[in-house]
């Protein structure tokens, strides 16, 4: 019965430019920092470039899985960034022939731990959010113990590679870009990304309609593992080897750029260039207040506050009846 | 409209239900006998006054932080900011409470101000409360750090002589159990408001329509539990006697484990307060077992530190297993 | 108390739109004091509405309403409480974590302090056992624990509690669904009983007979409007269902076509059913009515058959592809944040692709072909889904159906309240599409769609207890079978 009046609200404009803004916010951030703090404009666009790589890789993932709908969240991407960067620095041992096959067994330990995740949602009927995170203890734990004591630079194409530049501009960021292009392709082109949106809007309905949810919701939470574990990856390379903690800022920025991009936590609809808004802002803002001086303790607040208001504002209200 | 079929097409069968309810109660009582027996078995010595002292020396603040995040789940949300809260609520209290206990209480204060807060965008907005908790947990995170940017600070006197009294015959920890149990069951089980409180996790329509105020309620749950947060985080200190912004991080799975350990539904309103405390005292007591288990084939024959937090993880899986195992056997 | 001759409740002009639909309009009503009016009215007649608008969960957009001769220009559902207005609606309104008692307490504000269980308890039981006597129901029994039936017992109980204040009206909205016959009689006897105090009482219901013997007043109800409106002795049943129509009554031609001898078709669907249930069999280009009382595992049945053509059951056996068409749009339908084309084709993507990726032209062919069929209207297709009226919603649900290459459609009561144009428009293309060979299992609560069907299965408690044939199809025929176990028992 309040389908017509939901409606009314949908075609409102204040929906329109929420991807937008995070793109603004950024603009506006990026001039306060080189016109006010003396910030070398064309270099800090450049380490934004590089840095947000590694924020919408881990975002192109969590937006597939908050996608699927209310509760649907994946965790454990820190502890698999942990644990993959591990496992790929260990499998290439410094040699550069060796790349490949790490990073192919980083890919297939991201797509083990995705596997994983979707089993405890599925045999346990427990909320993702409770799977996932139960998931990533367990992960941080073999994370631990596998990479005691290890100490394995990355190889030297792997770091050269992440640093490499084309035109000034990132090489890794035109790969990212690549794979948002196809990501976003995927999403609205074929059966499983439009399986996904209609899993998120309804669930029942996509059943009824003859869609494999299951399949898709799968296939999800391995895409996530997945990106999450060549992240880490490419991680380790950028900085010079893996450690376990590296995944931590993952956790909130990853579900922050899908927020901040536009895409609905309640499901169904997703955005990819707000990712891109979203990830470039988060690293603006968090060079203005290093810049400014200010810890990381105030950038944290600062974030936390940012989240709760760009989800407090994206949000609607629904009466009960 | 429709959900007239819905309901009556799924008619149950009234024993059986009652009886999976049952079984379900019994589960975190049942978890607490083997972990006890287990650690009996390996090391009979530690059932004993000091044992349980030494080994529940920290079940009380993993307790409170259970009963916070039970009352949130109560409005079928959940609170992912609840480890970073206590660690924040630890910090201010180590650091300001000694000497300036005025500003301390304030700061506190203001924690529960914002989890009112989180409550009122979460309900008015219908937005999901895990993107908010999950922001929030960065904003006391952060808090923690300016606070106490290095380990440090001490406990007040007050705190440190409750938590480390030695009653007659019963270790502190568990009269303290006993004691948070039953308030918390009298405040929601057995008052008349505490009805309306889990109606709302039950069906808050229906509550709305009665005239309550779901914002109210859900204000209320969350305000109850920022101030069992603030328990947990002082007690806290009461034990470790210092603060550190990171103290308490893990305490967000240990929270929602020890809760769905005793008995808590994340949907429907489902809580059990004595379970909860029962919950938080057998992952607590899982962990210190630990360190008693004799595993042949792994080196030096202990199960190594650095499993524990995996073996938290895994302990809330089983528990959830068995609960599917349970409502699978009674189909 | 007055004596009961006062009005308790006026509404003068009340109107309300969802979005393009009014669901409401310009109703006035008045229900006296101390009477029990019986209030009529098809699916999607406004009813519930009405009801939502007195309960105070739904604000009208025109009108007032006097309780005891004072104004409201709108009830909120906390005015609803202290003026004593109570509701007991169709989906229950119990917190089925709670006990009895404490759902007792819920309604009752004024129940706190020491022992406000044993009060509350006390209340309860006292009006179970004044309304039901003998029930088996005690007040600490949680109510996830309890049978529906249960239930709804427990709930009508509670409506009439007193604790403080006045209670001036119950509205009853299909309070018998769940009862059965022996608990049935006894509320309605007791709301008689209730009305000479003084109090008086809205009964909604399909029953005819209910609302016939135990009302002081009848008025119903179609399309938002009030179009009769009386004493209960101006009414027959006959009067009661042309009203409700409106005279119009779908086509009847549909009985007498020949019936088609389909018995030598191959087998499109078989189901065993477990206990004693009687075999299932429907064979190719067949329309089959699932029928009986509402919610006795016609849904669950659909739904199993459904399961089974994606992956094998042992006790249903599917030949080729199902597709569903649901009832419940908003919870099994509808996708709200698409638009009108993009809900259509989803059901067929499959066929939609060029390679790997789904082209967009072949999507805009197929969901405007099968807009053109259906008869959609809309300005475009690219539209959004909730733009549209419930009918036009409900066609593209039939057009993502029917547009696939499925042999099976599953139907889920899918004309619930949908207007009597659609419906005749949507009974031809089943026809037709039943004659190119389509099998149609078509489970409805309106007993005239089941003269479209050739053959009819009648469930009871999710077995199916009887099946009618061609000129069998009859509403005496149905019900007969619906209660065949009961008469033995």
């Amino acid at each position: 019965m309040t389908d017509q009046t939901l409606s009314a609200s949908r075609l409102n404009i204040r929906n329109l430019p929420v991807w937008l803004w995070s793109f603004l916010g950024a603009l506006l951030v990026w001039v306060l920092s080189f016109t006010i703090a003396g910030q070398g404009a064309e270099g800090m666009l450049v380490a934004a470039l590089s840095f947000s790589v590694f924020t919408v890789m881990v975002g192109l993932g969590q937006m597939f899985v908050i996608t699927l709908g209310p509760g649907n969240v994946d965790l454990s991407i820190p502890a698999t960034i942990g644990l993959a960067s591990a496992v790929a620095m260990k499998v290439m041992d410094g040699q550069n022939g060796l790349i490949l096959w790490g990073l192919l067994a980083a890919l297939v330990c991201g797509i083990l731990i995705g596997g994983f995740n979707y089993l405890l949602i599925r045999l346990l009927r427990i909320p993702p959010i409770v799977a996932t995170l139960s998931s990533s203890f367990i992960i941080q734990s073999v994370g631990i113990s596998y990479g005691r004591g290890l100490q394995i630079k990355p190889p030297a194409a792997l770091s050269d590679f992440t640093f490499s530049r084309f035109l000034g501009v990132p090489v890794l960021a035109i790969a990212t870009i690549a794979l948002s292009i196809v990501a976003s392709v995927v999403l609205h082109r074929t059966i499983y990304g439009r399986t996904v949106l209609a899993t998120g809007q309804n669930m029942r309905a996509a059943r009824f309609a003859g869609l494999s949810v299951e399949r898709t919701r799968l296939l999800t939470y391995v895409l996530s593992g997945a990106l999450a574990a060549l992240c880490g990856a490419l991680l380790a390379g950028f900085s010079g080897g893996s450690s376990l903690s590296m995944g931590r800022e993952y956790l909130l920025s990853s579900i922050a750029v899908v927020v901040l991009g536009g895409t609905s936590v309640a499901g169904g609809r997703a955005n990819v260039p707000g990712l891109w808004g979203g990830a470039l802002f988060l690293f603006m803002i968090s060079t203005l207040l290093n810049t400014a001086g200010f810890g990381s303790g105030l950038r944290d607040v600062f974030t936390g506050v940012i989240i709760v208001a760009a989800i407090a504002i994206t949000g609607t209200r629904q009466p009960l009846r | 409209m429709t959900t007239q079929a819905v309901h009556s097409g799924r008619a149950q069968n009234l024993a059986s239900s009652s009886r999976q309810r049952l079984l379900r109660g019994a589960l975190p009582a049942v978890s607490l006998v083997i972990v006890l027996a287990a650690i009996w078995y390996f090391n009979p010595r530690a059932i004993s006054y000091f044992g349980l002292n030494l080994m529940l020396n920290l079940a009380i603040p993993v307790a409170l932080a259970t009963i916070a995040q039970m009352c949130v789940m109560a409005t079928n949300e959940l609170d992912l900011s609840i480890g970073a809260f206590v660690g924040f609520v630890a910090c201010v209290t180590a650091t300001y409470m000694p000497q300036e206990p005025l500003l301390a209480v304030l700061m506190l204060g203001g924690g529960v101000l914002v989890y009112m807060l989180a409550a009122v965008v979460i309900h008015l907005r219908n937005v999901p409360s895990i993107v908010v908790t999950l922001g929030l947990s960065f904003f006391w995170a952060g808090l923690a750090v300016l606070i106490r940017p290095i380990p440090g600070g001490a406990a007040p006197g007050f705190l440190r002589d409750l938590m480390s009294f030695q009653p007659p015959l019963i270790p502190m920890p568990v009269l303290l159990a006993v004691l948070i149990a039953g308030t918390v069951h009298l405040i929601l089980m057995r008052s008349s408001y505490g009805a309306v409180l889990r109606g709302v996790g039950g069906n808050a329509r229906a509550v709305h329509r009665a005239g309550w105020s779901i914002l109210k309620a859900k204000v209320a749950m969350f305000a109850l539990a920022s101030v069992f947060g603030i328990l947990a985080g002082m007690t806290l200190v009461g034990v470790s006697s210092s603060a550190d912004a990171n103290m308490a991080t893990g305490y967000t799975l240990l929270s929602i484990a020890g809760a769905v350990i005793g008995g808590a539904e994340f949907v429907g309103g489902r809580i059990s307060p004595i379970g909860a405390v029962i919950g938080a005292l057998v992952l607590q007591l899982a962990s210190s077992a630990l360190n008693f288990f004799q595993v042949p084939f792994l080196p030096g024959g202990r199960i190594p530190q650095e499993w524990q937090v995996g073996a938290q993880g895994m302990f809330l899986i089983l528990i959830l297993a068995a609960r599917v195992l349970i409502s699978k056997a009674e189909k | 108390m007055t004596a009961p001759t006062g009005t308790a409740i006026e509404l003068s002009g009340v109107s309300r739109s969802f979005g393009a639909v009014r669901a409401l309009s310009d109703v006035n009503l008045l229900i006296a004091e101390g009477q029990c009016l019986g209030l009529v009215g098809h699916n999607g007649a406004g009813k519930s509405t009405l009801m939502h608008v007195l309960a105070g969960t739904l604000r009208p957009d025109q009108g007032r309403i006097a309780v005891g001769g004072e104004q409201h220009d709108r009830i909120s559902v906390h005015l609803a409480q202290k003026l004593g207005l109570r509701c007991v609606f169709q989906e229950l309104s119990l917190c089925p974590n709670l006990t009895v008692a404490e759902n007792t307490r819920i309604l009752h504000p004024s129940i706190k302090g020491l022992g406000w269980r044993q009060k509350a308890g006390k209340l309860i039981s006292a009006m179970l056992d004044r309304i039901f006597p003998g029930h088996d129901i005690a007040s600490d029994t949680v109510v996830s624990d309890l049978s529906i039936g249960r239930r709804q017992m427990v709930e009508i109980a509670r409506a009439f509690t007193v604790s403080e204040g006045v209670l001036r009206l119950v509205i009853l909205d299909e309070p018998t669904s769940s009862l059965d016959a022996t608990t049935a009689r006894q509320l309605l006897e007791f709301v008689r009983e209730e009305v000479r105090t003084g109090v008086s009482c809205i009964l909604i219901s399909h029953m005819l007979g209910e609302i016939l013997d135990y009302s002081d007043q009848i008025s119903v109800m179609k399309n938002g409007q009030l179009v009769a409106f009386g004493p209960v002795a101006q009414f027959t049943r006959e009067r009661l269902v042309d009203l409700m129509s409106g005279g119009e009554h779908p086509d009847r031609a549909a009985r007498e076509r020949s019936i088609r001898s389909l018995a030598d078709a191959p087998v499109a669907v078989r189901a065993q059913e477990g206990g004693q249930g009687l075999p299932f069999v429907a064979r190719k280009g067949e329309v089959i009515g699932l029928a009986g009382l509402s919610g006795h595992g016609q849904t669950e049945f659909l739904v199993r058959v459904f399961e089974a053509a994606r992956a094998r059951r042992a006790d249903v056996t599917v030949a080729g592809d199902v597709s569903f068409v649901a009832g419940d749009r908003q919870a099994d339908g509808i996708f709200p944040l698409w638009s009108i084309a993009n809900n259509v084709a989803v059901g067929s993507l499959p066929a939609l692709r060029n390679g790997l990726l789904l082209s967009g032209s072949k999507e805009r062919e197929l969901s405007s072909r099968w807009g053109r069929i259906m008869g959609i209207k809309a300005p475009s297709l690219d539209d959004e889904i909730l733009s549209l009226s419930g009918g036009n919603q409900q066609k593209a649900l039939f057009a993502r159906a029917l547009s696939t290459s499925s042999a099976v459609v599953l139907m889920d009561d899918p004309m619930r309240g949908v207007d009597i144009g659609t419906k005749l428009e949507v009974y031809d293309i089943i026809a037709e599409q039943a004659a190119g060979g389509r099998t149609f299992l078509w489970y409805t609560t309106e007993f005239e769609e089941l003269e479209y069907c050739d053959r009819v299965y009648v469930f009871q408690n999710g077995r199916i207890v009887g099946e009618l044939q061609g000129q069998d199809i009859t509403e005496a025929g149905v019900i007969g079978s619906s209660f065949k176990d009961k008469d033995a028992a």
